[in-house]
């Protein structure tokens, strides 16, 4: 007979929690969201023997129990909560061998919790570079425990870990604190009142609403009404039991851990001197975002051409080998096209997710984080925004839940609002094909112009972003605390591995989230493109070849003329047209127009929309871009030239064109006022400027 | 008796008091507790924010968080 037990994996950021979650896991895992909220849930399983496998469920990095975040309240909500069905048969506690002390404070109270408790320590391969030695069975005992030594890095330990796991049963309960120490008369009366209650349980749920009195939660329990004491000494109540917690701490490692300082190297304090040098700190800093662009421009056309090589193809191969019919059509016309418009983000957002979880484990991050706070702080943010508008190029979704580590509601807040001013990858293809349309091939300082216009429009994404946090930060009256804590993390070699997943996580669920929407627009976009209303789309050839001068029309131009005359009566063409008087200035068709429309459900599906509205009736095998480069106004000038090119990036680059980010700014800010104003002040922006740019331009 | 933003390079200070109403509890948590040892790593430009180390944690605080933590030098 199998079993199956729950492990929870919990630990302070930095200790290589994710490590031991891929060493265990590989890819059998899974990642989602907890129910009603953003935070994302990772879980996986693990065979431990013949018998027995584990449910591994990778909790949020958190620094203690006292949670402060949304993403920090769910670890507490798991382990306070038995019926749960993920409630973990045992914790395991991931700690790093370099910050141990501060690490064990976490473990000491979730062994308070009563849950059989494992201490894996990590990062073994440190020890001898840092001249670290630990007495692991004494410790042991002092921490009433089994521990785990490992390193995720050298592949060393997991086997153990699970043997460990396997034999969670012989692991004490026996908590570490004995809480009343703390404050006898208050937690002895409320031991009076509730005298089947774990007093630490209690406690927890009841500092729990001070923490979280701003954010609405479910309520943990039903003993949160137990709030006798001011606020003011309910903190000196937690710093007491902190205090408590490290002088058991202490004890438990004064004969057991040892550091030999001269031993020890110190490469940290010497990349730290450069690295956040106050002129080669920021130097160094650009260098690598202009790296990283340049690599994502040049490194993706290669296989995005390829892509759009490879759909076109397939487009038209289907085309001729499928009887001809709707099916035929909506599959050649619809669908596959559609897909195109998905699959060929896949190499830039692959890239851009490399940089930055290289960055992140590097432990880069924390270092532009600290370079950046102060001057950001007069535009309202906070240093750690850097990461939300380094993470929006890739997508504003993660950015904006990259948020909620930032500790002060207003700058928080701001942040979110500017964030998808960034240029997110979805930006990316729009800008590209009208790039290669309007911009010329030539150099300027040995750099391209094309390069050179990709690179502005980044800036103007970020300057866009620092203008509005100015300007919103004058206008919001918000008084909140201003708290700035960050951890500084030991610098460390990106693992491969971890790397190499999270890349494919984050661009699968990119391009299932996304591909899901694109799929459905561009197969409700063909179906109203292919009929419409009344006798004007349906006698279309009549109409047409009772037209004069017929006769001087080859067969081939004239049916080309019915099919752009179907289109522009068909349900699509007829909403299109009633827009094009609003986007007439800005120089949009209605072709355009109908672009737009559906990209408010998110800007990547332009490129699709354009590849489906012109591969309807056209014939020729022919990529996405020539289709477009054959487009003309109706006085016979090409209709994407530089004015109607600029003014629509600039529309592009401002406009709050996606449904997904509405939505978790909805969630993030608990409401819809936000949202809205965002959305509409963005397309307001977006369609000034791209009025004032064009009527200049023409 | 001074406090902890105005610590300098190479200064050893020891943590003597801090508000623990304007404190967060995870700088606390962090280790600023009375009693423990505290040395600036690292100003960033303008001095703020702060690189500190305190009892072997390396992070970083602003200044005007730092003047609500009562330190002495050693």
């Amino acid at each position: 007979m199998s079993k199956t037990i729950n492990v929870a994996l919990i630990g302070n950021p930095n200790t290589g929690k994710t490590s031991v979650f891929n060493a265990l896991t590989g890819l059998n895992q899974k990642v989602g969201n907890y129910p009603g909220i953003t935070v994302e849930k990772k879980q996986g399983s693990c065979r431990l023997n013949h018998t027995t496998k584990a449910h591994i469920i990778d909790l949020p990095g958190t620094y203690s129990l006292n949670a402060s975040s949304m993403d920090e309240s769910v670890v507490i909500e798991l382990l306070l909560n038995k019926n749960d069905k993920d409630y973990p048969d045992v914790a395991v506690v991931i700690s790093d061998i370099e910050n141990l002390k501060r690490n064990l404070l976490l473990f000491t109270q979730i062994k308070d919790l009563e849950i059989p408790t494992l201490l894996v320590i990590n990062m073994s391969d440190r020890m001898v570079g840092k001249g670290i030695s630990l007495d692991i069975a004494q410790l042991e005992q002092k921490l009433k425990t089994k521990i785990a030594l490992i390193s995720t890095r050298e592949n060393k330990g997991i086997e153990f870990l699970k043997t460990c796991l396997l034999d969670y049963r012989s692991l004490s309960k026996e908590g570490c604190l004995d809480i009343t120490k703390i404050d006898e008369a208050y937690f002895g009366n409320l031991q009076k009142v509730f005298p089947d209650q774990s007093l630490y349980k209690l406690w927890l749920v009841i500092t729990q609403d001070v923490n979280f009195a701003k954010i609405q939660r479910k309520k943990v329990q039903d003993a949160t009404e137990y709030k006798t004491q001011p606020i003011a000494h309910l903190k000196r109540l937690q710093q007491k039991e902190t205090i408590k917690r490290y002088q058991f701490i202490n004890q438990s490692l004064k004969e057991t851990y040892t550091v030999d300082q001269s031993k020890a190297t110190d490469y940290r304090s010497k990349l730290d001197r450069i690295l956040i040098h106050r002129f080669w700190g920021y130097i160094i800093f650009f260098l690598i975002l202009l790296t990283i662009f340049q690599v994502i421009f040049d490194w993706s056309s290669i296989p995005m051409d390829f892509i759009d090589e490879s759909f076109s193809v397939l487009s038209e191969y289907t085309k001729t080998n499928l009887p001809p019919g709707l099916f035929t059509n909506l599959l050649a016309e619809g669908i596959i096209s559609g897909l195109g418009g998905i699959v060929i983000f896949i190499p830039q957002i692959a890239f851009l997710f490399l940089f930055i979880s290289v960055l992140e484990e590097t432990g880069y991050m924390s270092r532009v984080v600290f370079l950046m706070d102060r001057g950001l702080r007069k535009y309202g943010l906070s240093g750690k925004s850097v990461i939300p508008l380094i993470s929006g190029t890739a997508c504003a979704i993660p950015a904006v839940m990259a948020t909620r580590n930032i500790e002060n509601w207003k700058e928080r807040l701001i942040t979110i609002l500017v964030t998808p001013f960034t240029t997110c990858s979805a930006r990316l293809p729009v800008y590209l094909i009208l790039i290669s349309l309007v911009i010329p091939e030539g150099k300027f300082l040995g750099m391209g112009y094309q390069g050179l216009t990709l690179m502005g429009l980044y800036l103007l994404g970020f300057v866009m972003a620092l203008l509005s946090a100015g300007i919103l930060n004058k206008m919001l009256k918000i008084q909140s605390k201003t708290y700035f804590v960050i951890e500084m993390p030991n610098y460390k070699l990106p693992l491969l591995k971890n790397v190499l997943i999270t890349v494919f996580e984050k661009t699968k669920s990119f391009v299932v989230e996304a591909g899901r929407i694109i799929l459905a627009i561009s197969i409700l976009l063909w179906l109203m493109a292919s009929f419409g209303p009344g006798k004007e789309f349906n006698q279309a050839e009549e109409i047409i070849m009772s037209k004069a001068k017929v006769e001087s029309f080859s067969a081939e131009e004239l049916e080309n003329k019915i099919a752009s005359y179907k289109l522009e009566h068909s349900f699509i063409g007829i909403l299109g047209k009633s827009i094009e008087p609003t986007i007439a200035p800005l120089g949009f068709d209605w072709k355009i127009g109908i672009a737009l429309i559906s990209s408010f459900a998110a800007r990547e599906v332009f490129v699709g929309t354009l590849a489906t509205i012109y591969s309807v009736g056209s014939d020729r095998e022919e990529t996405i871009k020539n289709r477009m480069k054959a487009e003309r106004k109706p006085d016979g000038s090409l209709l994407f030239d530089l004015p109607t090119g600029i003014s629509l990036m600039l529309f592009y680059a401002f406009a709050l064109q996606c449904m997904s980010t509405l939505a978790i700014v909805k969630k993030e800010t608990n409401g819809w006022k936000w949202p809205l104003i965002q959305l509409f002040s963005m397309t307001l922006i977006a369609y000034l400027s791209a009025l004032i740019v064009y009527q200049i331009l023409t | 008796m001074t406090t902890l933003d105005l610590i300098e390079k190479n200064q050893l200070g020891k943590i003597v008091a801090i508000e623990t109403n304007l404190l967060p509890l995870k700088l606390i948590e962090m280790g600023c507790l009375p009693g423990n040892e505290v040395y600036l790593e690292q100003h960033a430009p303008l001095k703020d924010p702060m690189y500190l180390v305190i009892d072997g944690c390396h992070l970083a605080i602003r200044t005007e968080t730092a003047k609500n933590i009562k330190i002495e030098l050693i």
